[in-house]
């Protein structure tokens, strides 16, 4: 006790920076996932990828990042337990932090595509079992997070191979592709936006003040996808589009695609900020949470003001620093990607990562998108994916856990060494 | 930093190469007309300049479907089937490898058709590098098959080029019965081996219009196994 009440604010700002570190790693980890098709298609440049992903990565992490956060704060371990020992996991939540910015930036360096998600449950897994012990960690939760794991790929796949089949269906197996390029495309549009708009405005505008009823946020975002299928419907049409075209059966189709690929990256920067800046700002708000009150712990507590938007600007800042090289790779690297399989992916991805952290479920980006990738494999969509860099990436979902929670219990050791 | 990301997962097309595979053969065989002609002339010295050119294209086709094979490793995940593809490719290069034969006999022999000949037998190349240009036109179509997932109008499309590959292979039957006859009614004015000689050389061309048709049917069980 004495110790919250002593080094109170010290531990906020510790934590606060260790918080930062972490953000700062999920912006640098998963940049390429959301803007990475886009410009190994060559739909935009890597300059414009890092300033859209900037935008929406925070927006999501601030407009919709509270949800999971809740998750990650006390539904991984049963908080109650330290009741007597609130010291214990304000150093515990900033140990994991720490262990988990240190593990994501070794993973980078290496060159492991690890989940952010899976490096912070860990974590905080490993200092509760050292701390309380295992039966403070509500297993419970974990098998369902763990079941999600699962299950996000497979129905990211199954999504994703709609959304290619039905592609195909309506617009390259038919008489004239780029008429109905033309003629559904704005559909498509309007179906993305409307997902994005009620994420938002059902999870989200809580933040800002703004409280809608069910009727309204449905009415106002089927207004907005009505709009933007209007003016998507012109714009396609238009003569400035279409001078834009490349020739080719399919290649002014695949134009019409990479628009909608833009759409569905920025989509998906946004249900990845909303889904990962909790991994960062989830442990912080716990910690500052005890600090606030005189160390009692509180199940469900608000979340202080200034911590959305401190993950936010780590991400944007990982983003930035690390992004473009990142970024520049990818452009020079896969041009096989074509649009149209990238908005399919994309769609998937962003639709189940949303639906996901809709039931505070922290799930994977990376994974999501694997599996819808591999859903469009499934339909014969991709002239060739390596198998054995699958094999790699699952190996590194397996070893992150118990690195994530390795390293959680030397650092919280070191920490109680100075501290208590 | 190691590029830390998913992307990893997608690896190389083999359809590019195949298709340049399919440029360099295909250039290769189209070599053989101006070889004829200088034959025609008697014109031993340019035609084997064109020979050397003939065989410089095969072996830059070699090249090229060595790097194919082993840019195929077995963990990769197509939607054609990987030795499909591979027997495709073998297939594809036997054509550069005809194409070298002819003109390598022609030169060691030094002795062409006949001046009454000669038109029907150019008519009769030409015909049978019909068969390799429609060949290679089915190999382009494989961007657009990959775009429709190897399904529906765009496979009709591609099996109806295969037909009219077919035709061409027919035709070249045609021809070369044609020519054969017409040879039968000069040979008696030649060498009996120089006239063995452009037997087999009828026989070779046609060779080139079978090979064409067999890299059309690789095609077509390629897509059957759908």
């Amino acid at each position: 006790m004495e110790i919250i009440q002593e080094y109170g604010t010290l531990l906020v700002i510790i934590t606060a920076a260790f918080g930062f570190f972490m953000a700062f790693g999920v912006g640098a980890n998963d940049v390429s996932n959301a803007m990475g098709t886009s410009v190994g298609s060559g739909t935009i440049t890597a300059k414009q990828a890092i300033i859209i992903a900037m935008i929406f990565e925070s927006a999501g992490a601030y407009l919709a990042g509270g949800e999971v956060t809740e998750t990650i704060k006390s539904g991984v371990i049963n908080t109650v337990e330290y009741a007597a020992t609130p010291e214990i996991l304000a150093l515990g939540m900033m140990a994991a932090l720490f262990s988990s910015g240190l593990w994501l930036l070794i993973a980078s360096k290496m060159g492991w595509p690890v989940s952010t998600t899976h490096t912070i449950i860990g974590a905080i897994i490993g200092f509760a079992c050292v701390t309380v012990g295992p039966h403070s960690v509500d297993w419970g939760s974990i098998r369902n997070i763990i079941g999600s794991w699962f299950i996000t790929p497979v129905l990211a796949g199954i999504v994703a191979y709609g959304i290619f089949f039905s592609t195909q269906k309506l617009i390259f197996d038919t008489e004239k592709p780029l008429h109905n390029a033309q003629k559904y495309g704005p559909y498509y549009m309007g179906v993305t936006i409307l997902i994005l708009c009620i994420v938002t405005m059902t999870k989200g505008l809580k933040h800002v003040g703004l409280h809608l009823s069910g009727l309204e946020t449905t009415v106002i975002s089927l207004s907005i996808s009505a709009v933007s299928v209007v003016l998507s419907r012109f714009y396609f049409r238009s003569r400035i589009f279409r001078h834009t075209m490349r020739s080719g059966t399919f290649g002014a189709v695949e134009k019409i695609f990479s628009i909608l690929m833009l759409l569905t990256a920025c989509a998906m920067a946004f249900a990845h900020g909303s889904n990962d800046v909790a991994n960062a700002i989830g442990p912080v708000s716990a910690v500052v949470s005890i600090v606030d009150h005189q160390g009692q712990i509180i199940a469900n507590s608000p979340l202080a003001w200034w911590i959305l938007p401190l993950g936010a600007a780590g991400i944007a800042l990982g983003l930035i620093v690390m992004g473009y090289k990142v970024m520049a790779t990818i452009g020079t690297g896969i041009t096989d990607l074509t649009p149209s399989r990238g908005f399919a992916a994309q769609f998937a991805t962003a639709t189940t990562v949303v639906l996901a952290s809709g039931t505070g479920l922290p799930i994977s980006t990376t994974q999501t998108l694997v599996g819808a990738i591999l859903g469009i494999g499934f339909a014969r969509g991709i002239a060739a994916l390596n198998l054995t860099v699958i094999r790699n990436i699952v190996a590194s979902w397996i070893i992150t856990l118990p690195a994530g929670a390795l390293f959680a219990i030397l650092i919280y050791y070191v920490l109680s060494a100075i501290f208590i | 930093m190691a590029v830390n990301n998913i992307f990893g997962l997608f690896a190389h097309s083999p359809l590019k190469p195949l298709q340049q595979h399919s440029d360099k053969v295909t250039e290769c065989c189209s070599f053989l007309v101006q070889f004829f002609e200088y034959t025609f002339e008697n014109d031993w010295q340019h035609a084997e300049q064109m020979r050397q050119q003939i065989s410089e294209a095969e072996r830059q086709a070699d090249s090229l479907k060595r790097e194919i094979r082993l840019k195929l490793p077995r963990g990769l995940f197509m939607p054609i089937d990987r030795t499909d593809l591979l027997e495709l490719v073998t297939q594809q290069d036997k054509l550069a490898n005809y194409a070298k034969d002819i003109a390598g006999r022609m030169i060691g022999r030094q002795f062409s058709f006949p001046a009454e000949m000669q038109d029907e037998f150019m008519r009769y190349v030409c015909r049978s590098l019909d068969a390799t240009v429609q060949a290679h036109k089915v190999i382009n179509e494989m961007d657009e098959l990959l775009e429709t997932g190897f399904k529906g109008r765009e496979l009709t499309f591609v099996n109806n080029m295969i037909q009219a590959l077919d035709d061409i292979e027919d035709d070249t039957d045609q021809m070369q019965i044609k020519l054969r006859l017409m040879l039968r009614g000069v040979e008696d004015r030649y060498n009996p081996i120089d006239v063995m000689f452009l037997y087999k050389i009828l026989e070779w061309i046609g060779v080139l219009a079978d090979q064409a048709q067999r890299v059309g049917s690789r095609i077509e069980l390629m897509l059957a196994r759908s």
